[in-house]
């Protein structure tokens, strides 16, 4: 961040398999939407009315907003992160106010025919100025003032978006903790700590909470009887056991009264304590239908009929994921999958090579996001995490969604491009 | 590049981690569990049954009877449904604004997506202008289907009618039926079922989620075609049937005719009958209620449900079995003083003559009730058997002429009439010791004896052909092939050789052309008819008036018994009806002085009756105070003491 950054015309060190992949998952997604909306009796691939006709227009815009993202200087980035983050909670406020309704969720800011959705372009704010504030520190020792800040820098954007509220969307933001690892603010054992979190939570709502306790109760004494010898490790196990049910017993709290019931719903789907077809499970449902019944070839290009006969509901935008798995089969779905493996993959490694801490906690931002919505979008289309409306970056319908993730992607891109000339 | 460099492993790990997972579980659902793929077809796939053509039933001659007609139902989608003018809307279907919301609700309570009856049966003529204006209402969808339709309004009770299935009839059907298809409930409707309502088709259709159909599925080659039902020729012709149900308007009884060489029914009237059309579309529920309620009955099937102590006709029974039971032959005279004396002398039954020494020929010529005595008394006294058995060879030997049993008519709800066991009368006498003189009414076919007008018909039949006869039924060809059923191909022996036929057949002859006999007046110029009249008693008040009859008298081609209650004397009203149809039907034109003729159609022999449950049954009728009291279906049982004591 000391060092001056000279501006630099992108060129051969753009990274072009990182574009290429970019491209890719545009283009896959661009074919997938004009599946998920085909209607044979009206062919026509540039109707700018369709789903599809418009997602061209997004990805035609995406890319301009890319070449454009590689011209500028790539300290304007840095120095315009706290004003960019400012503008962006202004925007999540506005939200609240003047914001249209869509699914449940006030999200959307409408202008002229399209609808801005602040809280796509939260994630890049917030990206960049977390890797601000962090890459200030990096020479210190992590400490926990530091990591305090950048909680807060996060926390306060995914406080205004729980507000609309859009549940997943905020849950996102939480892939961050990513970062905080990788940059020593938090330490192997908590986050092996914070899955167990997440299992037991997922755990005490599937089964009752007096089974969970009973489990994990047996599981320590199992554990003091082995360590029979080591009075330390049994005190430990027994202070573990005692967190652990303190901590079903608030997760049984939390479920009943800060969830809303929408989300327990389908919490509750997922978790087979609902067994509704027609109601919550319906998308799910007919989304394992859809991806199931692709077989390892799939049925072909507009050949799906769960696809075509709209049995899936969202299908252009957070199910998606339900044409290629019905239509491309398995074989397609495992190449998407390893195109997005492939990308994170490559995305840590641009990360570690950058010189500057900066670009490093941003590229590790990125990935963090992009890990989040892979996982949890994919994972809720074939019934392994619960069903929270976030897009499949690149290849869900919507111009928020492809342009926030593009501009994050091609941020960290030129600061890639530029890394030769920080000296 | 820093201290924590080694975490980047660590988080690609989990990377790959979570992509395994995620391929792992779609390696799953893709490729192990195969009941995706059985529910994505499931959804997609909607069998859409086509509904067959009912069968159509024609008459011998081949005119049409029951044929079908297109109607139209409207559906509607309410989800689908816009702004509409719903006041034209309403007019063009007939129905108010009211009805318009009541509808629309029920709809939506069904289901938003899936179409629903509006409107049904919609007639061809509203549809047309319907159908102009349809593209104005997005959401409403006209389905055709057929009704059945009655061009000549005629035969109602012989053909029947079809409803709704109920859930016992799909139950029975093990499946076959469903909610909403129609069932044959009466009639040739109801016996013919099976060969009527045909083969539902199946079409595979390709359906979104919001069961809007999609297209066809694989080219149809899944679908199977409805097969329509079997068409059915009836034995009945038309035109006698038709002019025998305008001879009998206003009149309560049935004409039964039979074409003796085959059984097949000629004419089946029930009077009153109703017009077969009341029973389709959207009246049908009122008029059905109507029907059901009407003091006169209309439902009954007289020609098989009444039943009537049968009177003179069973002379000719007993003329014959005792001629086979060789207790009489031709040349038996019995002296006719003006009634038959028994039980000691104490007790006569009486003739309306005193003919004196009376013959066989003569007896069922002048109908003498003395000469039945007599010949009765010897069947059951003097055959060297206990009375008991002698009454039930008697009886046996009268049951061959299709009395007391059912003929098995391919209709259902026959009744088998009465004739009582010798069971009967030991529990009524208290002992076995009764003779003749206990049931003498039986021997003229009076008392506790109960003959329907079709076994009338049939006695007839069994006559005209000298000593046999096909059971007689309604349809005599089914399908392309004309397939008769084989029970009515043959031929039922009655039990007395064709020679004791001769005199009885001279007797009957006798009477309907001979000056002096009970149906000279009804004679018909170039043909020889057989018949009779006859009164079959009723306790409730006028007695009904009978005439049976076959002709010509050689190969002889229709046998019929008409009956008309309460009508009094059978020549004055049965004769000229079984007269003018035997006419028209063997020489196509009526000769009949044209007086009687207008006597006959005018004639109102409707008992007056109070319309009890409903006031607007017969809105034009005066009311009377007499209650209805002459169901036929309530046999007349006569205690023949009672009856010989009036006769004193």
């Amino acid at each position: 961040m000391n060092n001056p950054q000279r501006n630099k015309f992108f060129s051969g060190n753009v990274d072009w398999f990182t574009v290429l992949l970019w491209l890719l998952l545009c283009l896959i997604g661009w074919f997938n939407i004009h599946a998920a909306v085909f209607d044979p009796d009206n062919p026509g691939i540039f109707n700018v009315n369709t789903n599809y006709g418009k997602q061209s227009i997004y990805i035609f815009s995406a890319l301009i907003l890319a070449l454009a993202i590689l011209v500028v200087d790539a300290k304007f980035y840095s120095s315009i992160s706290p004003v960019f983050y400012g503008i962006t909670l202004l925007l999540l406020v506005a939200v609240l106010i003047v914001g249209r309704n869509v699914g449940g969720n006030q999200a959307w800011i409408p202008i002229g025919s399209f609808r801005l959705q602040p809280s796509e372009f939260a994630k890049l704010a917030t990206c960049l100025l977390l890797a601000r504030y962090l890459s200030n520190h990096s020479n210190k020792t992590p400490n926990l003032k530091t990591l305090i800040t950048g909680a807060a820098i996060i926390l306060l954007p995914v406080a205004l978006v729980m507000l609309q509220p859009d549940t997943g969307s905020a849950l996102a933001f939480f892939a961050l903790v990513f970062v905080f690892y990788r940059e020593g603010y938090i330490s192997g054992p908590w986050m092996l700590l914070g899955g167990l979190a997440i299992l037991l939570f997922v755990l005490t709502l599937a089964f009752s909470q007096w089974t969970v306790i009973l489990v994990i109760g047996i599981l320590c004494g199992l554990g003091c009887y082995y360590f029979r010898k080591k009075r330390k490790i049994i005190a430990n196990l027994a202070v573990l056991f005692v967190l652990c049910s303190a901590y079903v017993f608030s997760v049984e709290f939390v479920y009943e009264n800060v969830l809303q019931s929408h989300q327990r719903n389908r919490i509750d789907v997922i978790l087979g304590k609902i067994d509704d077809p027609r109601g919550q499970g319906y998308n799910l449902n007919q989304s394992m239908i859809a991806i199931g019944s692709g077989q390892f070839w799939g049925k072909g290009y507009l050949q799906g009929t769960q696809t075509k006969y709209n049995f899936v509901p969202e299908q252009s935008t957070d199910f998606i994921f339900c044409t290629v798995g019905e239509e491309w089969g398995f074989v397609g779905s495992m190449v998407v999958i390893g195109i997005y493996l492939t990308l994170l993959l490559r995305i840590i490694n641009i990360a570690e090579r950058q010189r500057t801490a900066f670009a490093r906690i941003y590229a590790y931002g990125v990935a963090s996001f992009l890990f989040f919505h892979f996982a949890i979008n994919i994972g809720m289309t074939i019934g392994i995490v619960p069903i929270i409306g976030i897009p499949l970056p690149f290849i869900s319908y919507g111009g928020s969604s492809l342009w926030s993730f593009t501009i994050l992607l091609f941020i960290m891109l030129k600061f890639d491009s530029n890394r030769k000339g920080i000296a | 590049m820093n201290s924590f460099f080694a975490r980047k492993y660590i988080i690609q790990g989990i990377f790959i981690a979570v992509a395994i997972i995620i391929a792992a579980r779609l390696f799953y659902l893709q490729l192990v569990d195969n009941s995706y793929l059985l529910s994505a077809n499931n959804n997609v796939l909607r069998k859409v049954v086509i509904y067959p053509a009912r069968g159509v039933i024609l008459d011998r001659k081949g005119q049409v009877l029951v044929q079908n007609e297109p109607v139209y139902d409207l559906l509607v989608t309410p989800r689908e449904v816009q702004e509409l003018d719903t006041a034209l809307l309403c007019e063009l279907i007939g129905i108010d604004r009211a009805g318009f919301e009541k509808r629309m609700t029920t709809a939506r309570n069904y289901s938003p997506y899936k179409a629903s009856q509006f409107e049904k049966q919609i007639p061809a003529s509203a549809y047309a202008r319907l159908q102009e204006h349809l593209y104005k209402f997005r959401g409403f969808y006209v389905q055709n289907r057929t009704v059945r339709n009655y061009p000549d309004s005629a035969a109602a009770q012989f053909l029947g009618y079809i409803q709704e299935v109920n859930d016992r009839d799909i139950e029975r059907s093990n499946g076959f039926y469903r909610p909403g298809d129609y069932i044959g409930a009466s009639g040739v409707e109801s016996a013919y079922e099976e060969l009527l309502r045909g083969q539902r088709g199946v079409k595979n259709v390709m359906v979104d989620a919001f069961n809007r159909p999609q297209g066809v599925f694989a080219e149809g080659k899944y679908d199977t075609v409805a097969v329509a039902g079997d068409e059915l020729i009836s034995s009945l012709d038309k035109e006698i049937q038709v002019l025998a149900e305008k001879l009998m308007k206003n009149k309560i009884g049935s004409v039964v005719a039979i074409e003796p060489s085959t059984g097949e029914i000629l004419a089946f009237v029930s009077s009153p009958g109703y017009d077969p059309n009341m029973m389709v579309g959207r009246e049908r529920g009122n008029n059905y209620m109507e029907l059901l309620y009407n003091p006169y009955k209309p439902m009954f099937i007289r020609p098989i449900q009444a039943q009537y102590p049968p009177g003179s006709i069973f002379k000719v029974v007993s003329a014959l079995t005792a001629q086979q039971a060789g207790m009489i032959d031709e040349h038996t005279v019995f002296n006719c003083p003006g009634g038959y004396r028994y039980g000691g002398g104490r007790a006569i039954m009486r003739c309306t003559h005193v003919d004196g020494p009376t013959s066989l020929v003569k007896s069922i010529q002048r109908s003498c009730n003395t000469y039945y005595g007599y010949t009765y008394a010897r069947m059951i006294d003097q055959r060297n058997m206990p009375s008991t058995k002698a009454y039930g060879a008697w009886r046996e030997a009268i049951m061959k002429f299709g009395i007391g049993q059912s003929l098995g008519i391919d209709l259902p709800g026959e009744k088998d009439g009465l004739l009582p066991t010798a069971d009967f009368y030991t529990k009524r006498y208290g002992n076995d010791r009764w003779g003749s003189g206990f049931n003498i009414s039986l021997s003229i076919g009076q008392g506790e004896m109960g003959v329907t007008p079709l076994q009338m018909a049939n006695i007839m039949a069994i006559v005209a052909n000298r000593g046999f006869y096909y059971r007689p039924h309604l349809i005599k060809g089914i399908g392309e092939r004309k397939i008769v059923k084989p029970e009515f191909a043959e031929k039922v022996f009655a039990g007395v050789d064709e020679k004791y036929y001769e005199p009885v057949i001279e007797g009957l002859s006798r009477a309907v052309n001979v000056a002096g006999g009970t149906g000279y007046s009804v004679r018909i110029a170039d043909i020889e008819m057989c018949g009779k009249t006859g009164t079959a008693q009723n306790p409730h008040g006028a007695d009904h008036a009978v005439f049976f009859a076959f002709a010509p008298r050689e190969n002889p081609k229709i046998a019929l018994a008409v009956v008309v209650e309460n009508a009094g004397y059978g020549g004055t009203w049965a004769g000229p009806i079984a007269s003018m149809l035997v006419e028209k039907y063997l020489k196509d034109t009526i000769t009949l002085p044209q007086y009687i003729q207008d006597r006959i159609y005018k004639a109102d022999l409707l008992p007056k009756v109070e319309t009890e449950r409903r006031e607007t049954v017969q809105a034009g009728k005066p009311k009377h105070s007499t209650p209805a009291r002459h169901h036929a279906d309530e046999i007349a049982f006569v205690d023949h003491q009672s009856r010989a004591r009036r006769n004193e």
